[in-house]
């Protein structure tokens, strides 16, 4: 399995969006090379201690479930239709109009009829209705019903990994069926079997473990931040010194680990270094606390509450007053949603109030925890920061919405209006494409893997079609964005469906233009890349 | 396949009181029982589902945001796409249970050219919706002027501005002919659209075929072969009063739109007709973006094994100090 192929792209962009004769009940799933990940490793899944922990490959025949499994998967579903309200409702009152088929990016790149939303969700209501409705019972096919066999279950794993919770069915369902709440239940259900990926359950086991998803380790941690407060050194002349599980700040800093390691993760969270140090922030980073993503939400709500609650525990732990997030998509939506609920209420905290400008954050008064966009949105309205736009004059920049800070909170305005002061050339991709109608990078959820690299593409192609459109048009050069799952997937996507469009999070583009006080004159970027106009002054 | 299936169930329908008005004579099985079994059903099945969904708790506060949410003072904040109050909630759902809201944002998406996407309003499936809905409504009040005397003058009121066509005798009541269009062209898409005609089940045809049986007979029996309406008030009446009784000669199509109505509503409860009461219930369009403002509770939250710092200090200590990163214990 080590060579999966990846097609060309015009070979891939052959798409047929026309379902076939055989009615999808009869037509089991074919597992696709390239379309799904590798099985979880056992070792993974017994450190966070999920059952039926074992080595296991979703191309075996032998998936090696427990001999009850059947009845793990049923009364796991009683139980959700008894704790979840959506899951019930969306369970029951689904029409079938059809409005979500084509607004699923996967079934856009990839035609699958069982990657329309609806249908996706069709494969688990089967099955609802044959154990839980009169009807399902008495019935069967006719009342679209069916049998929970082993091959209906090895559908649900090949379909419910390719579905990036993203949300955009549900802003078009008429009812607000969103498959991403049906899908989050789905993969419980299949991890009572221990039926999840390598590619989840191993970030999974070393955020548990080590605090963050990479499985860095504290002084690996500080190290890789020294490297990075060397290179603002040699940019800016400045040196920073940032501090780490430090008592009495006033402020804990949480970033996805992926900010902290790899191209170009690691230019954003120079941006966010810089911010700090020149409005002289009283903050701390914290090893323990290392990880403000999430991949245990892709798991199960009580594995994404046991690695959500660190973040708190350090917050108390260190004594500060508030806490600072910086860039990440379903980090956000936990924040906004889920965190407070599972693991608060954070009452050792205090309301969040900007200390270089008094405002206070009334909408963050409940989990005190705050979003570096907001945070710095409100310091560019106050006259707070400097800025040298030209230096990012070799970038013509479009914005990405993430699906999760899109669809689960709702900061549109504020990203925009820092790229507009940091940035001189900034285009808005087709406004069906961004905003709460925002396209998925395609890899959200955990599938940001190698070997699913087909998949990948083919749910990215929505969104950079809509990239290339403003490539071709306007010359744009520069995807930004304010998620590291997007940094880390969207640069393979580039490559792939539009040559020449970098991907950056938007406090890089702020690390380039912020003038600090007593900087040197500047003659690269943060990459290292010669700022316009300063080509021939290069260090060699 | 789905299809045959519905419209067969519904020609059987038709069928039985055939049978049952002819030969078998059972019109007071047809005209008072059947009628109050469909009361008694519809209404403990519909209150039966609704308690059971309220007994499911919402855990999570988890609206769909669909517009900037509320933040600094000075962004404008979508009141009615991202609600941060409980009027906004109310607004929304207004918007969505009145106007279908969600469904009037819907595009379609095709493939141009290789892979270019072109994403467009499309408009159709919300105006057959709204249209379908809407007027099935106004035909349903309509009809309350066979259940009260004297009859409201609200009543008449609809049915001046409903009868605006004033053309022949019976005046046309465009709200049915408009349903009998609508329900068609919703039944048209599920043929015509392939990916609509793969999803759909037996359960999607049938309330379709029913809605037109009832929509046909209702139109027969108003314009075509008419039927003794006094009697047919009478009847209704009676069941109101519950002093029944079954004027005769009515007619046969008065028995057939009325048994296909009460095959309707007996179905209600057990079917995705439920939506109407669901959408009310759906977590991610009642709810308040505010959980970072306001505490939502989850009344089965649990406490978790969770890897505590002093666990993480013990595994990482040596290499803490010597990174000069402080610990509790030295």
């Amino acid at each position: 399995m080590a060579n999966i192929k990846l097609p060309k792209p015009e070979e891939l962009s052959k798409i047929d969006h026309k379902p076939p004769q055989k009615r999808w009940m009869d037509t089991p799933a074919e597992f696709k090379q390239g379309m799904y990940c590798y099985g979880a490793k056992g070792k993974n899944l017994s450190a966070v201690d999920f059952p039926n922990a074992r080595d296991w490959s979703p191309d075996d025949k032998d998936w090696k479930l427990p001999e009850n499994w059947k009845e793990i998967v049923l009364e796991g579903m009683k139980e959700r239709l008894g704790k979840y309200r959506s899951f019930h409702i969306f369970m029951d009152i689904c029409v079938r109009c059809g409005a979500c088929a084509d607004k699923c990016h996967f079934f856009l790149g990839g035609g699958d009829p069982k990657n329309m939303p609806v249908l996706r969700a069709e494969l688990l209501r089967s099955i609802y209705r044959k154990y839980f409705t009169a009807s399902g019972k008495m019935l069967g096919k006719v009342a679209g019903a069916r049998e929970l066999t082993e091959d209906v279950l090895k559908e649900l794993w090949y379909y419910y990994y390719q579905c990036t919770e993203c949300r955009r069915c549900s802003l078009f369902c008429p009812y607000g069926i969103d498959q991403a709440e049906i899908t989050m239940i789905g993969r419980e259900l299949l991890n009572l079997l221990g039926l999840n990926t390598d590619w989840i359950s191993g970030p999974v086991a070393n955020c548990y473990m080590k605090g963050n998803h990479l499985g860095l380790e504290p002084h690996a941690i500080k190290n890789n931040i020294d490297f990075m407060v060397d290179d603002i050194e040699t940019i800016t002349g400045i040196k920073i010194e940032p501090s780490f599980n430090r008592k009495g700040a006033e402020i804990l800093f949480v970033t996805p680990s992926g900010d902290l390691f790899g191209d170009p993760g690691i230019y954003t969270c120079m941006g966010y270094l810089m911010l700090f140090h020149e409005l002289g922030l009283d903050y701390t980073w914290s090893t323990y606390a290392s990880e403000g993503g999430n991949f245990g939400f892709f798991t199960s709500m009580e594995m994404a509450k046991r690695l959500n609650s660190k973040i708190y525990a350090e917050a108390k732990r260190l004594g500060v007053k508030w806490i600072l997030g910086g860039e990440c998509g379903h980090m956000w939506r936990i924040i906004n949603q889920y965190m407070d609920t599972w693991n608060g209420p954070a009452d050792f905290l205090e309301e969040p109030v900007s200390p270089i400008t008094g405002t206070r954050f009334e909408n963050a008064k409940a989990t005190k925890m705050v979003h570096i966009i907001e945070f710095v949105a409100d310091l560019i309205k106050h006259g707070k920061l400097k800025f040298d736009p030209g230096r990012n004059d070799q970038f013509k920049v479009t914005f990405h919405d993430s699906c999760n800070t899109a669809r689960g909170m709702g900061i549109f305005e504020e990203p925009r209006y820092i790229i507009k002061n940091v940035c001189n050339n900034f285009y808005e991709m087709p406004e069906n494409t961004i905003r709460e109608r925002t396209f998925c990078c395609g890899s959200g959820s955990g599938l940001n893997a190698g070997e699913n690299m087909e998949l990948r593409m083919r749910g990215g192609l929505p969104r950079a079609n809509a990239v290339r459109y403003v490539h071709e048009r306007h010359g744009v050069n520069l995807l930004a964005n304010v998620c590291a799952i997007d940094r880390a997937a969207l640069p393979a996507l580039m490559d792939y469906w539009v040559p020449g469009v970098k991907v950056a999070g938007v406090h890089e583009l702020l690390g380039n233009a912020l003038i600090m006080k007593g900087e040197k004159e500047r003659t690269t970027d943060l990459r290292g890349d010669a700022l316009p106009g300063k080509e021939g002054n290069e260090d060699a | 396949m789905g299809a045959i299936v519905a419209f067969i169930a519904v020609i059987i329908l038709v069928l039985i009181v055939l049978a049952g008005t002819g030969a078998a004579n059972l019109h007071f099985l047809l005209g008072v029982i059947i009628p109050y079994l469909t009361f008694v059903t519809f209404t403990i099945g519909v209150a039966y589902r609704v308690v059971k969904w309220g007994r499911s708790p919402v855990p999570f506060r988890i609206p769909t945001t669909a517009g900037q949410q509320k933040s600094l003072s000075w962004i404008k904040d979508s009141k009615l796409d991202n609600p941060s109050t409980t009027t906004g909630v109310i607004g929304r759902m207004g918007l969505e249970v009145l106007l279908f809201r969600s469904l009037f944002r819907n595009t379609s998406s095709k493939l141009y050219n290789g892979s270019i996407f072109a994403h467009k309003w499309e408009k159709w499936l919300w105006m057959g919706s709204l249209a379908f809905h809407w007027s099935f409504l106004i035909v349903l009040i309509r009809h309350f002027r066979l259940f009260m005397a004297p009859v409201p003058s609200l009543l008449h009121l609809i049915e001046a501005f409903d009868g605006f066509l004033q053309i022949g005798s019976p005046g046309i009541f465009v709200s049915g002919i408009i349903l009998l269009g609508a329900v068609s062209y919703l039944l048209f898409r599920r043929f015509y659209i392939p990916q609509v005609r793969y999803i759909s089940l037996t359960s999607d045809y049938f309330p379709l075929f029913l809605i037109i049986g009832i929509a046909l007979s209702g139109i027969l029996m108003r314009y075509f072969i008419k039927v003794d309406v006094v009697s047919a008030k009478e009847l209704i009446m009676g069941l109101l009063t519950f002093k029944p009784i079954i004027p005769k000669g009515i007619g046969v199509i008065f028995y057939i739109h009325l048994f296909l109505v009460c095959a309707l509503f007996a179905y209600f409860p057990f079917s995705k007709l439920m939506h109407m009461a669901g959408v009310f219930l759906s977590p991610t369009r009642n709810l308040a973006n505010n959980s970072r403002m306001k505490r939502h509770v989850n009344p089965w939250n649990y406490p978790v094994k969770v890897h505590t710092y002093e666990e993480y200090e013990e595994d990482f200590r040596g290499k803490m100090k010597t990174a000069k990163i402080p610990v509790e214990k030295e």
